[in-house]
């Protein structure tokens, strides 16, 4: 485990410590999947469907805003129900932070993450680079084919969907489109799906772009450039200016949409720079 | 990558043909793809005519764009009828259907699958599922048939939930024997859900009873034709042209 990021953090505050958001995150991960497995495998009905579109205790509507988008976009007018759910989630992710569904509830992210550790254990650090707002285009392109052709047609490929649905109702060949992604980030673009290409990433990153909860560099004073917290963050163009912006007036507040709020930064620190707050707390620091 | 060795351009324009290269590369990249996934996205239209989407299912087009592919259809069915397609299945990618020869539908009465439908796909004005149209039965092969090979099977008749309506026995002469009758299963499109029922209960070992997506299964007759009989019906009984009527007489070319 020489040079690998996150030595210093264990040494200071022990394993558990540097590891805590990390493993609650699994265990929120592993949960969602098992209150929609629930139902199907012990009959308590808690979540039905899938992150699609679902029903919780067997009432309240719940839809993905991105899979709802290109329905409406494919011509189609939604019922009522699909329509309250999308609402209802996009809240949600508004307010806590749009790409949280990224980092706590997507089933494709402990894939990338698992990529993006083994990249890092055994140093295979592929060359080739991708814009981050790549991702843009792509949502813009599953947009626009339903657009042209009234089908859902990122759908038929959507690995997120594939994989969370697959894992409830049935995978078959659907793994390809799973390994095709870690493959991808291991051995082509670092991060390069959910960092670079991910539809649904995108546009869960723009739902929550003034979302309250964010990652803060409080402590950023104590930071002694041990780099951490930029080796492990799926996301480290977002890191900077709130860590090393205070000469600038930037920061301490993580602002950009896509942090994914997973806290990995806040473990990895030995010094504990940084901490989950508000979004307000840039305004409160100039004030005082 | 390319401009490699190019040393004559300043910075800024370097990496104005760095980014434009770039932004080449990405487009062509999302444009290959865009293409790509056109091509795949209208070929999941045409689907393997054994799959049948549930009752209330919009037309295939329309479905394939208002289908969440969320599973609460198959969730609520209460026969395990539905199941999500996976990306080797003959249907695009995460949409319900069932296989009548494998689980028919069962025709619940108060339709739970399109009770559960969020978007519509499974739309929600289905509300008697005597209405519903998921295929139409097809007496397909005839020469396996053992009831038009004259025997008295009737099975497909006896399990039809709509007997007598969707599937009647119409009894004809059999010219085989000269002396007996045969009792052909007929399906009547006005009535046949499509459910599967008869097809699943087909005791051949390859049904000669199917259910088929109705494109395939119903001719239709221009607009431009009028059968005699009904029009006669609508216009009290007498004919929309005089019944004796005087033609032209034609005779070999040439002759008086």
């Amino acid at each position: 485990m020489i040079a690998m990021a996150g030595r210093d953090a264990i040494e200071a505050k022990g394993w558990l410590r540097s590891h805590r958001w990390l493993l609650l995150r699994r265990l929120t991960q592993v949960a969602v999947l098992g209150l929609f497995l629930l139902g199907p495998v012990g009959g308590f009905w808690i979540l039905k469907g899938n992150l699609s579109a679902s029903e919780l205790l067997q009432t309240v509507p719940l839809a993905d805003p991105f899979v709802t988008l290109q329905s409406l976009a494919a011509g189609h007018p939604l019922e009522a129900s699909a329509l309250i759910g999308m609402a209802l989630v996009s809240a949600f992710y508004a307010l806590v932070g749009g790409r949280v569904f990224c980092s706590w509830v997507c089933p494709v992210n402990p894939v990338t993450d698992l990529a993006a550790w083994a990249g890092r254990r055994w140093s295979i650090r592929p060359r080739h680079t991708l814009s981050r707002r790549l991702r843009f285009a792509v949502l813009g392109l599953a947009l626009l084919l339903p657009l042209l052709t009234g089908m859902v047609i990122w759908e038929l490929v959507n690995p997120v969907s594939q994989l969370h649905r697959g894992l409830l109702f049935g995978i078959g060949a659907g793994w390809l489109l799973v390994i095709a992604v870690f493959v991808f980030d291991l051995f082509y673009v670092p991060r390069g799906w959910c960092g670079h290409l991910c539809p649904m990433g995108a546009l869960y990153g723009l739902i929550g772009r003034a979302s309250l909860l964010r990652v803060k560099a409080t402590r950023r004073r104590a930071c002694y450039d041990c780099g951490d917290c930029f080796a492990v963050c799926p996301e480290p163009h977002v890191i900077k200016p709130a860590l090393k912006g205070e000469r600038r007036g930037q920061g301490p507040v993580i602002l950009s949409g896509d942090c994914t709020n997973c806290g990995r930064c806040i473990d990895i620190c030995s010094v504990d720079v940084f901490e989950f707050g508000s979004r307000f707390a840039n305004q409160m620091e100039k004030q005082s | 990558m390319s401009g490699q060795g190019d040393n004559a351009g300043s910075q800024k324009g370097r990496s104005r043909r760095r980014f434009l290269s770039d932004s080449a590369r990405s487009l062509t990249g999302l444009g290959l793809l865009g293409l790509g996934l056109g091509l795949y996205g209208t070929r999941a239209r045409s689907h393997a005519p054994e799959a049948l989407r549930p009752p209330g299912a919009l037309a295939e087009e329309e479905f394939l764009g208002a289908c969440l592919r969320c599973g609460l259809c198959v969730r609520d069915c209460p026969y395990d009828t539905l199941k999500l397609a996976t990306l080797t299945d003959p249907v695009a990618n995460g949409t319900p259907y069932f296989t009548a020869r494998e689980v028919p539908c069962e025709m619940c009465d108060d339709i739970p699958c399109v009770a559960a439908c969020p978007s519509g796909a499974l739309a929600p004005t289905l509300t008697d599922i005597d209405e519903a149209r998921m295929g139409l039965a097809v007496l397909i092969d005839r020469e396996t048939c053992l009831n038009v090979l004259g025997l008295r099977c009737d099975v497909c008749y006896r399990v039809c939930p709509l007997i007598d309506e969707a599937i009647t026995l119409e009894m004809e002469h059999d010219s085989r024997t000269g002396h007996h009758a045969r009792f052909i299963p007929t399906v009547h499109s006005d009535a046949c859900t499509g459910c599967g029922k008869c097809e699943q209960a087909c005791v051949l070992e390859e049904a000669a009873i199917k259910v088929v997506p109705l494109h395939l299964a119903k001719g239709q007759i221009g607009g431009h034709y009028r059968l005699g009989w009904k029009e006669k019906e609508a216009n009290d009984g007498e004919s929309l042209i005089p019944d004796v009527l005087k033609l032209p007489e034609r005779r070999p070319e040439g002759g008086q």
